[in-house]
């Protein structure tokens, strides 16, 4: 069983947090530093297990790290799963995050955390590796992301006009002056 | 934006809704927003929760979903987000998908147990769970699977079990997965659902059957025993599966399996070791190695397999030379799991390991010191560990260092310091660990002190000259903080009692002495000081008996001076003990004082108090000591004094930490003498501390004595001669007496130089220098020797009388233990009893990981399914979707058939007593469970020890009258044999076979023939839905000329993935001696794969004998296994069942050929001779009266659907063929053609 996934980036940031078993919100803050304590302090070119933290605590738990530029993908396995299994596994994820994304970069994963989530949701699920088989896992991502785009429709289009404008990074009053100025109403309309 | 909202007030809020999404604030804007206000985050946060609580107010749930992903991402961040449960609940319930997926991620990541409205949507996700949509289902049943609460699993199991019928692997792999949730939260699901989880382990798709594996492996992971029944299910599908994150499961689960029946590890070691041979997966090599390791420690008492440890060792080599870290690690840890059992074999690994001490990876170097124990010789332990000591220099942070320190007095006194030679060498180790930075091991090394000082006689005198300069600068050693110190303090205890214990060796008795008289109550610990005012006294005896002798009267008197006034200041001490201790002294030397002053000696007297000598005594001697008749140990055995006996209990830990012997008589001065000399003949048992004034009378003595005596003699672990194992307390036990201690050694100590102490480095200078040394230690070393020879003589006769004594399992402890070994060692103590803990340790890793959620599944308790499940919840649902509904693609086999078989084969193969009396057993249970109990003892022992069962029914050569009939059904027995073991699930395939006589000669094929003799054959494939990857090929032998033939035998060359299922090496026996007509015999063939054509070379070898005498012949043969082997004849299907099928996805892989032909070939022979040769059924021929074209049907062993369209073109045949496997239909298809073809 996996117990946890977690990614995060090279200060400490979480970036992905998934967790199979339940712990409070503080809990969770708690063990993503203590992770990061853990793992941050360890060469490039030492092994990529870890015994020891909360996580772990006395249990036949470990911690199964791979270290991409700027984020480390954490896993938290007990004895059940393989050690080179799950390096495995965390190198499939990356895989397809960078097919997913084309090039995936921590910037993806910040904006589009919740497109993580769907994405490892085809590979883990319920702290059980799902499906191992990237392009089998990419096709059922595609497909999905037919339907969102499907479902989204015309709609996304002024969604994605005022997005541009929010995208300016103009300051916040600025933004609020150009608010009426809203090029898509209409087809708004035709969206309901 | 809301500002904007703000100003606009009320009026607006109709139509708001559609314009508001596009002013809310996206995902992407809020993580933007956090990144622009890096400074007052939580500012911005808070006023973004604020925003979403407004937007969750509203009615569109586009507005609502776009809240609920900000909250999702806040989560992540730390912020709690429960409060808005119900919103995510709405969020989850849109029709949408998109926004649907956004609820089940909100709820995956923030819902547990306790999130009452989780109750509310039982229906919402059992309707997800069931939609046509497969996404819409995917990500309620993975959210589910997040989520998933008692309740839930309850109410929904019925739900996902139905799901495991569903014709989307997608779906079905997913419900087989939350399965396991469910049974976590719902224990009670288990039982009546196992039988279809069970299913899935042959579903046709290889994701579902993975998933199933996973399932069954961490449910067995828990309760291993409950799923020993599935392992030949497991074993087939680990020798035919090439899934390597399956075969990795399946591997694990083994390894799981195995200590509970070693059996099973015998017939896994074979195929381990192939996968471990042919693999090149790490991951794959690694999980085998591991499991071999399981199976090599289940079995290591019988049998010889030095071969699979050779071969692990050799492979983990391999891993731990690896320039990947993570191999290397790994290598290391698997490693360190066959050194427990077979240390020898890792030694010829040693100098990878002792390489990887030297690792940058610190994970590494902790793995490679797990090693070090089966890595020491004596030859290089000076060596490794002066490489250990420049490491704990060098370590950075007190984990390592700790773990350095121990494992260098752990790999020291390894065996009873077995290792050791040169004991001044190790004194001088343990003094240079005193000066390490903030050790907590100050406890352990005073312990090896002592211990070695204690064992090793001829140490004693560099070992006090050491401990003396230690005592003399006491003061350099208590200098800085009291936590600085309190490490140094337990080194002063060993050295203040080694210096008292053996004063004989001490050099400048009165500067030791003075040097303890010098200790500060106020400054040293007071366990400590008790052992100085001991051992004052001791030094104090020793010099004042000296000067007696000489008649010094000055110097006793300066003595007695000395002793008079330094004494009192420890009668002040804080600690109880050292208290009592000094109170004690002081009256003895008061008394001894005034009749000094009369000018009488006392230094016999006092010697007495002293005499004897101490020995080591076993950790759990104490606990051996038998309790004689009628001692009640609870009792008072004056009146109650309760103070005393709070002293007692610490003098009592104190004996423990002097590895004094535990039944020391308190005993009166007077009676001193008396007793004394007998209790010196008892073994020199006993040591006199006569400074308690107890109220003890000679009968108490008496029964005392008794008491001792009937110890030693009861207590198998005392005296065992040379062989003893030493007292090795606080390395593995009872450290509770240091606790105190131990909790303020946390602080660093500074490195200290002590003027004349040796110390490792001056030692070992000093042995390079002196030539003369060694020929004095090779001096000591044969005195040494000598001593030990006489000691062995003189207790010669009683060490008999005992090793007869004590149990066999004591005697095999010591082999493993080479516990034998005599150097330097004077012990006299009894033998560590760690053989009754380590009886227990094995089988229990498991049961501690026990969820009692689990309810133990007994296979006779499986059938009842159906019936659980209406009865559980009759009232929550309607009955109807509660029963779970059949599966689509196999149908149960009854109950009912399987007695019948087993009855038969009772009688005809003559089973053992064994099974006989389990079938009584079981008689109660189904008739299910019978078979199973059978069929797992013969599959277990099919391999090993009961091998003849399976070729007795198998490989049986036929005498010619019997022929046909009986060698089907022998066939079919073993075919029995096995099939019970799993939920039958191709039922309706038997039935033709059963009326089948299926070796009728016109169905054998010519295989080879030559002038002498012919062979044909006839291959069929094994019908057990286990073992599909199995064909049993019956061979006919027929004499064509007029020669005698003899020994007609059969060998096969045996390919990467078809073998021969045999028993040993031998060849093949065809018929002993070919009469007139023919002979036959069947043989199985393995394959890993079912679904690819293949040949196998062979060769049949005979005897000719005619009038020009005997000559050997033989006959080539190439014995051709077609996948149409692998399709089940008969199998019939409806006409639009045929359609439904064809539409389907589940026979989505197409592939064709067209076969010339003869034009004026009918149609109608073709397809007979698909009948008849590739056991395909005709579904639907068109037209009617002279078809041109016609559908066949077959299924594989494998469950697999097959459809065949053959159609009759100009100038021959086109055969289109679709299945759900790609490689499958392309060899069917070409198969087919060939078969075509020869028409």
């Amino acid at each position: 069983m996996i117990k946890a996934i977690l990614v995060i980036n090279n200060h400490g940031k979480p970036r992905l947090l998934k967790f199979y078993q339940h712990y409070s919100e503080e809990m969770q803050q708690q063990i993503v530093r203590e992770t990061f304590q853990l793992v941050s302090k360890r060469d490039d070119n030492v092994c990529n297990f870890l015994e020891g933290g909360t996580l772990i605590d006395g249990n036949d738990y470990r911690l199964i790290y791979r270290h991409y530029a700027t984020l480390y993908f954490i896993f938290c396995v007990d004895s059940s799963e393989s050690e080179l299994g799950i390096l495995d596994l965390i190198q499939v994820f990356v895989e397809t995050l960078d097919r997913c994304f084309e090039n995936v970069c921590e910037l993806d994963l910040i904006f589009h955390v919740d497109r993580v989530h769907h994405i490892l949701g085809e590979i883990v699920m319920g702290g059980m590796v799902l499906e191992t088989n990237m392009n089998e896992i990419l096709q059922r991502i595609q497909e999905q992301d037919k339907i969102q785009k499907q479902e989204a429709g015309i709609t996304a289009a002024p969604a994605r006009a005022v997005s541009a404008v929010k995208n300016m990074n103009i300051s916040q009053q600025l933004k609020d002056i150009k608010l009426p100025d809203l090029p898509s109403l209409s087809n708004l309309k035709n969206a309901f | 934006m809301l500002s904007f909202f703000r100003f606009e007030g009320m009026a607006l809020r109709k139509v708001r809704s559609n314009i508001d999404r596009i002013f809310d604030k996206s995902l992407t804007d809020l993580i933007r927003g956090i990144r622009n206000n890096k400074d007052n985050e939580s500012r911005y946060i808070a006023q973004c929760m604020e925003e979403i609580k407004q937007e969750l107010r509203q009615d569109s749930i586009y507005v609502k979903a776009n809240a609920i992903e900000k909250l999702a991402y806040l989560q992540m961040l730390g912020y709690d987000i429960s409060w808005a449960s119900f919103n995510v609940i709405e969020v989850m319930a849109s029709t949408k998908y998109t926004e649907k997926r956004i609820g089940y991620l909100a709820a995956a990541q923030s819902f547990h147990d306790e999130t009452d409205v989780l109750m509310l949507t039982t229906n919402l996700i059992r309707k997800d769970v069931n939609s046509a949509n497969m996404y819409e289902s995917g990500i309620a049943l993975g959210g589910l699977s997040c989520f998933v609460t008692p309740d839930l699993a309850r109410d929904l199991a019925a739900d996902i079990v139905n799901l495991l019928a569903c014709s989307r692997p997608y779906t079905r792999k997913r419900a087989v997965l939350l399965l396991y949730k469910v049974f976590l939260k719902y224990p009670d699901a288990l039982r009546p659902t196992f039988p279809r989880l069970k299913e899935k382990l042959e579903d046709p798709d290889p994701g579902v059957q993975s998933s199933a594996v996973n399932v069954i492996c961490e449910l067995a992971r828990k309760n291993p025993k409950n799923y020993l029944t599935l392992a030949p299910v497991f074993f087939k599908l680990m020798t035919t599966s090439s899934n390597n994150w399956m075969l990795i499961k399946i591997i694990k689960l083994f390894g799981a399996l195995v200590p509970l029946e070693p059996r099973l590890g015998k017939k896994l070691l074979e195929p381990l070791t192939n996968l471990i041979n042919s693999t090149s997966a790490m991951s794959l090599l690694y999980e085998c190695i591991n499991t071999v390791i399981a199976v090599l420690i289940s079995i290591s008492a019988g049998g010889d397999h030095t071969a699979s440890i050779q071969l692990c060792v050799q492979k983990l080599g391999v891993l731990i030379e690896d320039s990947d870290q993570n191999l290397k690690y790994l290598g290391l840890l698997a490693m360190g799991k066959i050194l427990k059992t077979h240390p020898k074999a890792v030694q010829a690994h040693k100098d990878i390991v002792l390489r990887c001490l030297d690792d940058k990876d610190e994970s590494i170097r902790l793995r490679s010191l797990d090693l070090l124990y089966g890595m020491v010789s004596k030859k290089n332990i000076v060596e490794i560990v002066k490489k250990l000591m420049e490491h704990v220099e060098a370590a950075e942070g007190s984990h390592y260092r700790d773990e350095l320190l121990s494992r260098i007095i752990g790999i020291c006194s390894w065996s009873n310091y077995q290792y050791i030679t040169n004991f001044e060498w190790y004194i001088s180790v343990l003094v240079e660990l005193t000066k390490v930075e903030g050790t907590e091991h100050g406890a352990k090394i005073a312990e090896q002190i002592q211990d070695v000082t204690v064992r090793v006689e001829s140490i004693r005198h560099f070992s006090v000259s050491q401990m003396a300069l230690l005592v003399e600068n006491a003061h350099v050693l208590l200098a800085g903080s009291a936590q600085q110190r309190s490490n140094m303090c337990e080194v002063l205890l060993a050295a203040a009692w080694i210096c008292g214990e053996y004063s004989q060796h001490v050099r400048n008795q009165q500067n030791v002495l003075e040097s303890m008289l010098k200790a500060k109550p106020s400054v040293m610990p007071g366990h400590i000081l008790s052992v100085y005012v001991q051992n004052i006294g001791k030094l104090y005896c020793s010099l004042m008996s000296q000067a007696e002798e000489e008649d010094d009267w000055d110097q006793i008197d300066s003595l007695d001076n000395l002793m008079l006034s330094k004494l009192p200041q420890f009668e002040l001490s804080e600690h109880l003990e050292a208290q009592e201790r000094a109170c004690n002294l002081m009256t003895i030397i008061r008394i001894i004082e005034q009749r000094h002053q009369e000018k009488e000696k006392m230094g016999a007297e006092l010697q007495k108090l002293y005499d004897g000598e101490l020995n080591p005594v076993a950790t759990k001697a104490q606990r051996k000591v038998p309790v004689p008749d009628g001692l009640d140990l609870d009792a008072w055995i004056g009146e109650e004094w309760v103070s005393e006996s709070e002293e007692a209990e610490e003098e009592s830990d104190l004996e423990e930490m002097f590895g004094a012997p535990m039944a020391r008589p308190k005993m009166e001065i007077g009676d001193v003498e008396d007793d004394m000399e007998e209790a010196v003949e008892d073994q020199k048992k006993g040591k006199k501390k006569g400074k308690k004034a107890g109220e003890m009378s000679k009968e108490e003595m008496e029964k005392r004595r008794r008491q001792r005596e009937q110890e030693i003699e009861n207590n198998p672990y005392y005296v065992k001669g040379s062989a003893t194992a030493p007292k090795r307390p606080t390395r593995f036990g009872n450290p509770i007496e240091r606790t105190e201690a131990a909790e303020k050694e946390k602080e660093i100590q500074s490195p200290l130089e002590i003027p004349g102490v040796v110390g490792l480095h001056r030692y070992m200078e000093q042995q390079d220098s002196t030539l003369s040394w060694k020929k004095a230690k090779e001096d000591s070393d044969t005195t040494n020797k000598k001593k030990k020879k006489t000691l062995k003589k003189e207790k010669g006769g009683k060490k008999k009388k005992r090793r007869t004594t004590s149990t066999s399992s004591e005697e095999e402890d010591r082999v493993v233990h080479k516990v034998n070994r005599n150097d330097g060692e004077m012990p006299e103590g009894a033998k560590s009893t760690d053989d009754e803990d380590e009886k227990n340790i094995p089988t229990d890793e498991f049961r501690a990981l026990d969820m009692d959620l689990d309810a133990p599944l007994r296979p006779d308790e499986v059938v009842k399914a159906p019936q659980a499940y209406t009865r559980t919840y009759p009232s929550q649902q309607k009955p109807g979707p509660l029963v779970p509904r059949p599966p689509t693609t196999f149908e149960p086999r009854p109950v009912v058939e399987a007695p019948k078989p087993v009855k038969e084969k009772k009688k005809k193969a003559g089973k053992t007593g064994v099974a006989k009396l389990k079938k009584k057993k079981s008689l109660p249970e189904s008739s299910a469970s019978k078979s199973n109990l059978f069929n797992m003892d013969d599959w277990l022992e099919g391999n090993g020890t009961a091998a003849p069962e399976a070729p007795k029914s198998t490989l049986a050569v036929e005498k010619p009258a019997k022929k046909t009939k009986k060698s089907t059904r022998k066939v079919r027995e073993a075919y029995e044999e096995t099939s019970g073991v799993c939920t039958p699930s191709i039922p309706h395939q038997r039935s033709p076979i059963d009326t089948e006589t299926p070796t009728t000669s016109s169905e054998f094929t010519r295989l080879a023939a030559n002038k002498t003799l012919s062979v044909d054959f006839v291959a069929r494939p094994n019908q057990d839905p286990l073992d599909h990857g199995r064909v049993t090929v019956t061979l006919k032998v027929q004499k064509l000329g007029d020669a005698k033939i003899q020994k007609v035998e059969l060998s096969m060359v045996d390919t990467l993935n078809a073998k021969v299922v045999k028993d040993s090496d031998e060849a093949i026996l065809l018929a002993e001696e070919l009469d007139a007509t023919s002979s036959e015999a069947s043989f199985d063939v393995q394959v890993t794969t079912t679904n690819v054509s293949r040949m196998m070379r062979g060769t049949v070898t005979y005897f000719l004998v005619d009038d020009e005498g005997t000559r050997d012949d033989k006959l080539d043969i190439r014995l051709p296994l077609p996948s149409v082997v692998f399709v089940i004849p008969n199998s019939s299907i409806r006409k639009d069942d045929w359609s439904a099928l064809l539409a389907s996805d589940e026979v989505d892989f197409v592939a064709s050929q067209s076969v010339k032909t003869s034009p004026d070939l009918k149609l109608r022979t073709v397809l007979s001779q698909i009948s008849k040769k590739g056991h395909f059924s005709v579904v639907e021929e068109t037209p009617k009266e002279a078809p041109k074209a016609a559908s066949l049907f077959g299924r594989t062993v494998g469950g697999q659907p097959i459809c065949l369209l053959v159609k009759k073109t100009a100038d021959g045949l086109q055969i289109d063929g679709k299945a759900g496997d790609e490689t499958l239909i392309q060899s069917i298809i070409q198969d087919v053609s060939e078969i075509c073809a020869r028409v």
